[in-house]
């Protein structure tokens, strides 16, 4: 070490100036921020709740089934998700459907999101493309693992996220879970 | 009878100050960091929806503190562990008592000097205040009985040592310049001003001074970048044990400790209340020009002009504490006793040397 570098004046004197042009300048984009101009921001914080930053469009959210034009669900319960699924947590029961054309279909489509890993395989093997990732749905906490299994009607109910990838219908919320 | 208000009003007014000034600084202190880092800092407390920039944040961390467990360890001196917060507070808050926030103002036909005590020796009260103030952190270490918190407390008191040393050689110089050790004549002797320009400010007669004391001053405070007694990332130190508002309490005292800190720089090197080329009857301009302002109002000017100036370096403080790495324990000792003291004994030599040469017949 260098006795110039023992006295440590300079190198401190050029960090103040520069956590301190930090200072001023976000001060005054702050100040420029509360006057009205709203593009202007002194922080690069996203403040969550309120505000989120957009997702990617391939972006592997909450689950939902998708339905035919008639309403009914599309899934015919050929048991290729639950099959595929590496995590087990996919349980389709199957029934009789009205139609005899259409051989079979879900009665119950449950799936334990305490133990989905969120690897989108499902959405993968299923050829009637009854399943899908595309909610924009993350919050979906419980204070208990049954509050993480949703039923086949919680998930037909969903929408996909809109084109900014907000997601719009709301979370749907357990009944453990207080909003 | 108005002997007694005007004496309740000093303390009252300095007391309110340092306390609300010290509570503020929570609130500052994560404020102005999250600015400099481009964040926000701490903004959800609110009050029926209202945030105020997370003004409530100092309320909230208090209820807190108030409401959680005071833990005693075991084997801890109960006594002391408990006396160790409020002697530390103690002799933090009653340190700014003699220093001058305006110059006097006449109540009831009496000239009251504004300070809360007119000491002569008042330079020499706030330093003995100040390194009061490591007895309680002394405590806390010893009592807790605790090896982090022993380690804690002896790194105070070394690093106490090592600041005091260097904080009362480097105001040597000043009060050889000012002439007194009374806080308000030095202030009143920095409104002289030098070839009729320049005011006499601390920091224009005594420039090496008021590095060498800032320096100490903050190795005072126990905050980084002399964190060594409380050492967050490698001991936790002197408080360790301590929970509750005997914790806040500690904290308290560091952030009280800064705006005594502040004061004093202030008031040795910044003119103290002093504006420039304001005298008692109104401005007095070195170009010839006056204004008159009445007596009050030029008070509250000084008054006025005295917080800012607190506030300023309470700022400037914060900036050096969140720009700053911290010194290893050798490294701040090294600093002390090789950098700071020899230093400012060169110091007042010098000054000694400038005065002999230029000073006062």
């Amino acid at each position: 070490m260098k006795p110039v570098q023992r006295v440590y004046l300079r190198e401190v004197a050029s960090g103040l100036v520069l956590t301190a042009r930090h200072f001023f300048v976000n001060m005054g984009r702050h100040l420029a921020h509360a006057l009205g101009r709203t593009e202007a921001r002194g922080a690069v914080t996203i403040q969550y709740p309120e505000e989120r930053r957009p997702y990617a469009p391939r972006l592997r959210s909450l689950h939902r089934l998708v339905r035919r034009e008639d309403g009914s669900p599309r899934c015919v319960a050929c048991m290729m998700c639950e099959t595929v699924c590496p995590a087990h947590c996919i349980y389709i029961v199957a029934g009789e459907h009205p139609n005899p054309d259409i051989e079979k279909v879900c009665t119950e489509f449950t799936i334990d999101l305490g133990k989905c890993v969120f690897c989108g395989y499902c959405v993968e093997a299923c050829p009637e493309d009854a399943i899908r990732m595309d909610t924009g749905i993350l919050e979906f906490s419980s204070y208990s693992r049954g509050g993480m299994i949703y039923t086949k009607e919680t998930l037909l109910s969903l929408e996909p996220a809109g084109p900014d990838g907000k997601p719009r219908s709301p979370v749907p919320i357990p009944a453990d879970r207080t909003p | 009878m108005t002997d007694v208000g005007v004496a309740v009003g000093r303390v009252l007014f300095v007391m309110l100050f340092v306390l609300n000034l010290g509570g503020l600084l929570t609130w500052v202190e994560r404020k102005q960091s999250a600015i400099m880092q481009d964040r926000i800092g701490a903004n959800r407390a609110s009050i029926f929806g209202l945030r105020l920039w997370g003004l409530f944040h100092p309320l909230a961390d208090a209820i807190k503190m108030l409401t959680k467990e005071e833990f005693y360890p075991a084997r801890a001196d109960r006594v002391l562990f408990g006396l160790a917060p409020f002697v530390s507070v103690f002799c933090a808050l009653v340190a700014f008592a003699s220093i001058p926030f305006g110059d006097t103002l006449s109540v009831a036909g009496r000239e009251v000097p504004l300070q809360a005590l007119t000491f002569n020796v008042g330079l020499l009260y706030v330093f003995a205040m100040l390194s009061l103030g490591v007895y309680g952190v002394m405590m806390a270490g010893w009592s807790s009985a605790n090896n982090y918190a022993l380690l804690g407390g002896q790194r105070a008191a070394a690093l106490m040592i090592t600041a005091e040393v260097a904080i009362g050689a480097s105001i040597v110089g000043v009060v050889m310049v000012y002439g007194s050790l009374n806080m308000m004549d030095i202030v009143r002797a920095q409104g002289a001003v030098l070839g009729g320009w320049l005011p006499m400010w601390g920091i224009l007669t005594q420039p090496l001074a008021f590095v060498l004391f800032l320096t100490a001053g903050i190795a005072a405070t126990k905050r980084i970048p002399f964190d060594m007694p409380e050492g967050e990332s490698e001991i936790i130190g002197y408080f360790v044990e301590y929970s509750g508002m005997k914790f806040g309490l500690f904290v308290m005292a560091d952030l009280l400790e800064t705006v005594v800190i502040a004061g004093m720089t202030v008031s040795l090197f910044l003119g103290g209340w002093q504006v420039p080329y304001l005298v008692r009857d109104g401005f007095a301009f070195p170009w010839g020009a006056a204004f008159a302002l009445p007596r009050v109002l030029v008070t509250l000017l000084q008054v006025l002009a005295f917080m800012a100036k607190v506030v300023a370096m309470i700022w400037f403080l914060m900036l050096i504490r969140w720009t700053l790495p911290r010194f290893r324990y050798d490294q701040a000792m090294r600093l002390g006793w090789l950098g700071l003291f020899p230093l400012s004994i060169a110091n007042i030599v010098l000054t000694g040397g400038a005065l002999l040469l230029w000073g006062p017949r």
